[in-house]
């Protein structure tokens, strides 16, 4: 199914959950609402599935309003946060209930029930109650259940909240194969950014009841609209008072250019700062001097932070088979990109002394 | 000192509980087995519990009913702004805080024979005040909240979740409320059904004072010991205060088994 | 549209059924009460023998409070931490005042206290009778009140959190010490709540008492009965009026007892 949402508002009393939230979403996406708690996400799921009503603006599903559709006529499918399994019944009447409702001859319930079950890989669950499952069963027949009655659009309300986060990771690429099996649009809530960059095909970032921006996982990573987004995604250092970077002549343009200097914002990603030990290293104009202040092991790499030599402290990640460094070593730091937040531009900056690198004079 | 304290209690629900109950099971049986059951038999006592019957069986089935409809209203019902529902809230608890025999008065008070609507009734003719509609309408007033009380904390405690996943798979209110709502809160609604039969059996203040208590006609059990206790025909009191005993035990016991189901439900999950 | 306006319909009989049910009837007793302005109102309660009862009523119904929140403080403690053989069976029969018509419990109280039971001979012999008097009005009362604060405190207790406890004798606390700053502020809201209702439902008692306080105006004759007499005798306004004042108090104590329930959500 196809999804328009135009100028969506809803609040709740004095509180506003969802401003002027626009959005497109294709057929047969999977798409992950991202944002911290309390940002909306739920609300605006809750609109599409027609629990809860819009103060203003419009949804269309497949190019029709649905403003007024029932929950009953929506033909979606919710899975909810804690599943809502019907304690009472067991995994077969569960998952036969959206069926039943629409009066499905009993053999083509039985049917589809265990065609379910066997993809979901619930084989022989059928007659326990949910208190006799494990977390992760549960998720799975609140999954089938949802999926029985063949939905033209999925919401998942943060499907894995409940679930052991080592387990979770799992279930990541188990959700992506099944959603692809089915094919269904697909819309999860979720407040965990790894969760959504890894299944979602495109990203919607919601913010204080604003869509903040929408895009692939990897437009959202590396080209952030906004600098909340850019804070939000990924790790970041940042830096909010005027510095000068070599390579970066650029740099303090930005901060004089405006009058409000604490509304620009410079993000630095890890994954762009390259460290060098002092006696290796090249493009010397493109670098900068700094002495390691902290090390950490975490396991699969190095936290490193350093000092440059204006005071500013910055952090990366070293793998683990590079030269080890020690808390004081002279190291030789090259930034490769950062990114630069006004209030009226967002801007990706290169190091320019990288592509042009200046002759070297000893 | 725990054993101090143990004896203490044993001591106290003996003197408080105990005690009493003893007594009339003694003075029931104290002429014979035989001068109870003839007690028993009277025809004033078989009228008197035909009269209750009828009363608890009216009243449980409206009570039932809306204090179902009552509890999803105030819990579910959007409609109901919020300076409203603390005020439906008190409203409900009422009765709690009304003396019985006031709950009479207030019944003579609307539908007496000298009041406006006592005489439109009367008109048609229908009779309120001393006669069963009376003693109904002062049953259901006095029982009212007591579904209702059992049903609300469940429902809160449900939350909205399992009738909206009914309804996103496609079911309307109807089937929702039957397949999703009823199984979860039925248990609390036997238990309220329990309370209020209990309740309307032992309801005697405010019966009392509706009824007039006349013989054959408007007197209940409860109205019945009362009056025989009065006139001192003992036997004859104690007959049917024994009955009403045993009655409110099973009901005690009854309560018990849905409590015990209830825990044995959660330390199941 | 039809399905909406069957729930309109079904909102507005829900709401009138409280209105004819709840709000009419308590205005009429208002009503009759002030019916002939406030004088009369206040002639009719200040009359010696409803005066009298009213503050009978009163009196016995504080005492009741007071015996109940200790006592009853006390049992819900032996119920919930000491395990002991018919420990269940005791706790079931707690609501026994309950389930018990109060006609039943007046009739055996008075057949325990009277003369002519064991009992009652027994504490003739002492000089000491029970019945038609102030002590045993406190009796009927303690008896049909018997349940609240039990029934209050318990599940609080069941909730403590057995690690203050601990806390407090791993920091050198004793028993007694422990039990008193940690354990009784704890579930003091349950005590007041329960104490509470045992007010409101002491005042309002009728059926037990009736049977044993003989009754003797301006003597042992409490407010309940009072009414029930006036009400015998037709004078409607004179009852309606005493029951305005029980009424009026039970009113407020049940308003404190909702505030108190929420104040204590709030804290925890």
């Amino acid at each position: 199914m196809h999804i328009e949402v135009k100028d969506l508002e809803k609040k709740f009393g004095s509180f506003i959950a969802i401003q002027k939230a626009s959005f497109k979403i294709q057929k047969g996406h999977l798409v992950g609402l991202l944002g911290p708690s309390g940002g909306g996400k739920t609300s605006l799921l809750r609109m599409l599935a027609g629990l809860e009503q819009p103060d203003s603006g419009e949804i269309f599903f497949n190019g029709n309003l649905a403003n007024s559709l029932s929950i009953q006529a929506r033909e979606i499918g919710f899975v909810f946060q804690n599943y809502a399994l019907f304690k009472h019944m067991t995994v077969f009447e569960n998952i036969a209930y959206g069926l039943k409702v629409k009066k499905q001859k009993a053999s083509v319930i039985k049917e589809r029930v265990f065609h379910l079950l066997q993809i979901m890989g619930l084989e022989g669950i059928e007659k326990k109650y949910p208190h006799q499952l494990s977390g992760g069963q549960r998720q799975r027949v609140a999954f089938a259940r949802a999926l029985a009655p063949e939905p033209q659009l999925l919401l998942l309300d943060e499907p894995f909240a409940a679930i052991d986060a080592k387990i979770r990771k799992e279930l990541r690429i188990w959700l992506r194969n099944l959603i692809n099996e089915f094919g269904v649009t697909t819309i999860f809530v979720t407040h965990d950014q790894d969760e959504a960059i890894e299944v979602a095909d495109e990203i919607i970032i919601v913010q204080k009841g604003r869509i903040e921006q929408q895009g692939s996982p990897w437009e959202i990573y590396n080209q952030p609209s906004s600098s909340f987004v850019a804070s939000f995604i990924g790790e970041s250092n940042s830096l909010a008072s005027p510095i000068s970077l070599q390579g970066f002549p650029d740099l303090p343009r930005y901060f004089r250019g405006e009058d409000r200097n604490s509304e620009v914002k410079v993000y630095i990603r890890p994954e762009w700062i390259e460290i060098r030990t002092e006696n290796k290293y090249y493009l010397a104009s493109a670098s900068e001097p700094a002495v390691v202040s902290h090390v950490h092991f975490r396991g699969d790499s190095w936290f490193i932070e350093f000092q440059l030599t204006n005071g500013t402290k910055l952090f990366t990640y070293q793998s683990i088979k590079e030269h080890f460094l020690k808390v004081g070593d002279q190291i030789n730091i090259l930034i490769h990109q950062l990114i630069v937040f006004t209030p009226s531009e967002t801007r990706v900056l290169e190091n320019r002394s990288k592509i042009d690198p200046m002759p070297v004079f000893i | 000192m725990r054993r101090l304290f143990i004896s203490m209690t044993i001591l106290i629900l003996f003197l408080i509980l105990f005690l009493p109950f003893l007594s009339i099971v003694l003075g029931a049986f104290d002429q014979g087995a035989d001068a109870f059951l003839v007690a028993l038999q009277r025809p004033e006592s078989l009228h008197a519990l035909k009269v209750s019957f009828i009363i608890v069986m009216i009243v449980v089935v409206i009570n039932t009913i809306i204090g179902i409809l009552l509890s999803i209203e105030m819990i579910r019902g959007t409609w109901i702004s919020r300076w409203l529902r603390p005020l439906i809230n008190v409203l409900v608890d009422l009765p709690f805080a009304v003396s019985p025999i006031i709950g009479g008065l207030m019944i003579i008070l609307l539908f007496g024979p000298n009041t406006v609507m006592g005489m439109f009734f009367e008109n048609a003719g229908i009779k309120i005040v001393f006669a069963l509609p009376g003693m109904v309408l002062a049953t259901i007033f006095v029982t009212f909240p007591l579904v209702i009380r059992e049903i609300v904390p469940i429902l809160e405690e449900l939350g909205m979740t399992y009738e909206e996943a009914s309804a996103s798979l496609g079911a309307g209110p109807l089937r929702t409320f039957f397949l999703v709502t009823w199984p979860s809160i039925r248990w609390a609604i036997y238990n309220g059904i329990i309370l209020t039969i209990a309740r309307s059996v032992g309801e005697f203040g405010a019966v009392l004072v509706v009824s007039g208590n006349i013989l054959n006609q408007t007197q209940t059990a409860t109205t019945l010991v009362y009056q025989d206790s009065v006139d001192f025909n003992m036997i004859a009191a104690y007959s049917v205060a024994l009955l009403l005993g045993l009655f409110s035990i099973t009901v005690l016991l009854i309560l018990d088994w849905l409590k015990k189901r209830k825990e044995d439900q959660l330390n199941a999950h | 549209m039809k399905e909406l306006s069957s729930r309109l319909a079904l909102r507005s009989i829900l709401v009138s059924y409280l209105f004819i049910l709840v709000i009419m009837p308590i205005s009429a007793v208002y009503l009759k009460g002030f019916s002939l302005g406030w004088d009369p109102f206040w002639k009719e309660i200040t009359g010696i023998i409803a005066w009298k009862a009213i503050i009978l009523t009163l009196k016995l119904s504080i005492l009741t409070t007071f015996i109940q929140a200790f006592l009853g403080t006390f049992i819900a403690f032996v119920l919930v931490r000491y395990k002991f053989w018919g420990r269940r069976w005791l706790n079931s029969l707690i609501d026994l005042p309950f389930s018990l018509p109060t006609a039943v419990s007046g009739l055996m109280l008075l057949t325990l206290l009277g003369p002519t039971s064991p009992f009652g001979k027994w504490l003739e012999s002492f000089g000491i009778s029970l019945l038609y008097n102030e002590s045993a009005i406190v009796i009927g009362m303690i008896f049909i009140t018997l349940p609240f604060v039990i029934r209050t405190v318990q599940p609080m207790i069941e909730q403590l959190d057995p690690f203050e406890e601990q806390a407090s004798f791993i920091l050198g606390a004793g028993k007694a010490f422990t039990f008193f700053k940690i354990t009784l502020p704890a579930v003091f809201p349950g005590i007041i709540a329960g104490s509470m209702l045992t007010f409101s439902r002491s005042l309002a008692e009728f059926g037990a008492i009736s049977l044993i306080s003989g009754n003797l105006p301006g003597k042992t004759q409490v407010a309940s009965v009072y009414i029930y007499g006036e009400i015998e005798n037709y004078n409607t306004q004179g009852a309606a009026a005493v029951s305005v004042v029980l009424i009026t108090f039970s009113l407020v104590v049940l308003l404190l007892a909702n505030f108190l329930q929420k104040w204590k959500g709030r804290t925890i």
